[in-house]
């Protein structure tokens, strides 16, 4: 067998590839200021009173962008009150019940299929299943409940790996004095976990928040503030989307998507810090 | 006594929250397939998904332009984001120091986090210009969209393969070391083929969220369904096909956009069972090899 002759020497390649890997490190930094400081640097300045607590002009040409920010939040929080409990108890029940029979490998499988399925497909079903079929028309309502599904195997899966994460010790210590396992579970393990837990909430939130593709055919695109969940809304990302493509303003687009970014930035900071207080706090004991 | 009831009652509440999700997959799939059905009946499966003409307004349903479209820039996409997320995840892994790594790694999660959107938006606004001027045409192509998915398929494929590499034994890298390899080899040659399935998995992942980008794709590719002569034409993704005509369509039109959903839906169901397979087959060797 012939071996390859050796072009580059040991110590060459590794200082070759330490500057490939640095360059690719830096690349992922830059990339991501050129974006956000793209958007921020077009965004901000449209920022004032009027745009964001005023109602839109026309079909946005002008004017504020107030109805889109509550639609946001309705949908955000009916989405929310629907896959917590959900999730955080499907989370409880496989961290803590579960062993391993087929129908935990059947759940663990759905869950993970959930988190796969294209958004739009979520928006197909969030149309033919809420809109049409038990029809709740074009709303809040129906927007809500589809991002709920999606928003489902986020918080599924960051509770039960924070649940999982809980010492052992601590759940023996309160076995051992007689409590239950749901006594146990309610008042040791949960409260344990609840960083983790919101973290997994927060993740939810922001998937539901930054989502298009699963409302564009289920809540409608009506301009005007919602008055009750049965209306019809146009959550943010569903306006910049509308703004951008039907070219309607350019200013309002950039405004609108400084607005997104912001409330983004702001959640993956937060996040951040609730896993490093909980990761010191579990670290020191 | 009572609280043995409770006991019980609250394992079986939890069950049922668990159980949720398999209910909420089987009526996604049920409506999906209950929908779409009709469609691919009348036109009959075969001719569905290999016909190459879709023009609703003759009543003609054929989605092989978009599959090839999907799948196109999906794997040019993949082309750009591998070797980058590879290289990247190695580099937070073995050699990043201490204060670049708390500065990447977030800079990885606000880009996973980014809404596709805002990822559209950017593209149509910033690249789709680019491309025109210096590739000529539209600039809407298959080569724009990819290299947004680029971007946006980067976070999922680095973070996993990241956890892949630090999970490997330290006892492989200080053998390798302590053979007198240099830290490159020892990557090369014995950290990174230890991490290959970890890693196989990411890209598969990254697979699923390129094919299932809806938005940040409609914006940039140009999505004529028809198939794109060269990388720098525009084509047409599944997703977008559903998201553009969804509006306006009726009748054996909105049964066949379901059928598009149906194509979307086996597409992911097929990358699933393979990353359930290698994560199967991992836990097999290492469990057998090492342990």
């Amino acid at each position: 067998m012939i071996s390859m002759p050796r072009i580059i020497s040991p110590h060459h390649a590794q200082k070759i590839m330490n500057v490939v890997l640095w360059g690719v490190g830096l690349l992922a930094i830059v990339i991501l200021i050129i974006i956000i400081g793209y958007i921020l640097w077009n965004g901000l300045p449209q920022f004032s009173l009027e745009f964001i607590f005023g109602n839109p002009v026309g079909s946005g040409e002008s004017g504020g962008i107030w109805p889109m920010i509550v639609s946001t939040f309705y949908v955000t929080f009916i989405a929310l009150i629907v896959a917590t409990p959900l999730g955080v108890l499907a989370a409880i029940w496989l961290a803590e019940y579960a062993g391993e029979s087929t129908l935990v490998k059947a759940i663990r499988f759905a869950a993970e299929t959930l988190a796969s399925i294209p958004s739009i497909v979520f928006g197909l079903f969030g149309l033919t299943f809420f809109v049409v079929f038990l029809q709740m028309g074009f709303s809040v309502l129906s927007g809500g409940l589809t991002l709920a599904l999606m928003a489902i195997p986020t918080i599924l899966r960051t509770a039960e790996v924070s649940i999982e994460a809980v010492p052992q010790s601590y759940k023996e210590g309160s076995l051992a004095l007689g409590a239950s396992k749901w006594q146990t579970i309610y008042r040791v393990v949960i409260p344990a976990a609840i960083p983790g837990i919101t973290t997994g909430i927060i993740l939810g939130m922001a998937r539901a928040i930054e989502e298009t593709a699963a409302i564009l055919y289920t809540v409608g695109a009506a301009l005007a503030i919602p008055m009750s969940i049965w209306d019809p809304a146009r959550p943010l990302p569903l306006h910049l989307y509308i703004l951008a493509t039907e070219g309607v303003s350019l200013p309002n687009a950039y405004g609108t998507a400084a607005v997104l970014v912001l409330i983004i930035l702001i959640i993956t900071i937060s996040t951040n810090y609730l896993v490093e207080k909980y990761t010191k706090k579990m670290m020191g004991r | 006594m009572a609280r043995n009831w409770e006991e019980f009652l609250v394992e079986k509440v939890l069950l049922l929250a668990a159980i949720s999700s398999i209910i909420i997959i089987l009526l996604i799939i049920g409506f999906v397939i209950q929908q779409g059905l009709p469609a691919m009946e009348q036109v009959g499966p075969l001719n569905f998904i290999f016909g190459m003409d879709w023009s609703p307004s003759y009543d003609i349903y054929g989605v092989f332009p978009m599959i090839v479209g999907s799948l196109g820039m999906m794997a040019l996409a993949l082309l750009f984001a591998v070797p980058l997320s590879i290289f990247g995840a190695i580099f937070l892994a073995e050699v990043a120091p201490k204060t670049m790594r708390r500065i990447l790694k977030p800079t990885i999660q606000t880009l996973a986090g980014i809404p596709s959107v805002i990822y559209g938006f950017f593209g149509l606004i910033v690249l789709v210009p680019f491309m025109r001027i210096h590739f000529g045409g539209s600039g809407f192509s298959m080569l724009t969209a990819s290299i947004i998915l680029t971007v946006m398929v980067l976070p999922t494929i680095l973070s996993i393969s990241e956890d892949a590499l630090r999970s490997i034994p330290l006892e492989y890298k200080e053998a390798s070391l302590a053979l007198g390899a240099t830290h490159w080899q020892t990557i090369k040659n014995v950290i990174f083929p230890a991490a290959l399935p970890g890693i196989v998995t990411g890209i598969i992942l990254g697979m699923g969220r390129a094919i299932g980008e809806t938005m940040a794709v409609i914006m940039v590719a140009g999505n004529t369904p028809i198939i794109p002569g060269s990388i720098l034409e525009p084509a047409r993704a599944l997703t977008s096909n559903i998201a553009l005509e969804m509006g306006y369509a009726l009748g054996l039109h909105y049964n066949a956009l379901f059928a598009t959903g149906i194509v979307l839906l086996m597409m992911i169901i097929v990358l699933l069972v393979i990353t359930n397979y290698i994560n199967y087959k991992r836990k097999v060797t290492v469990g057998g090899g090492y342990l």
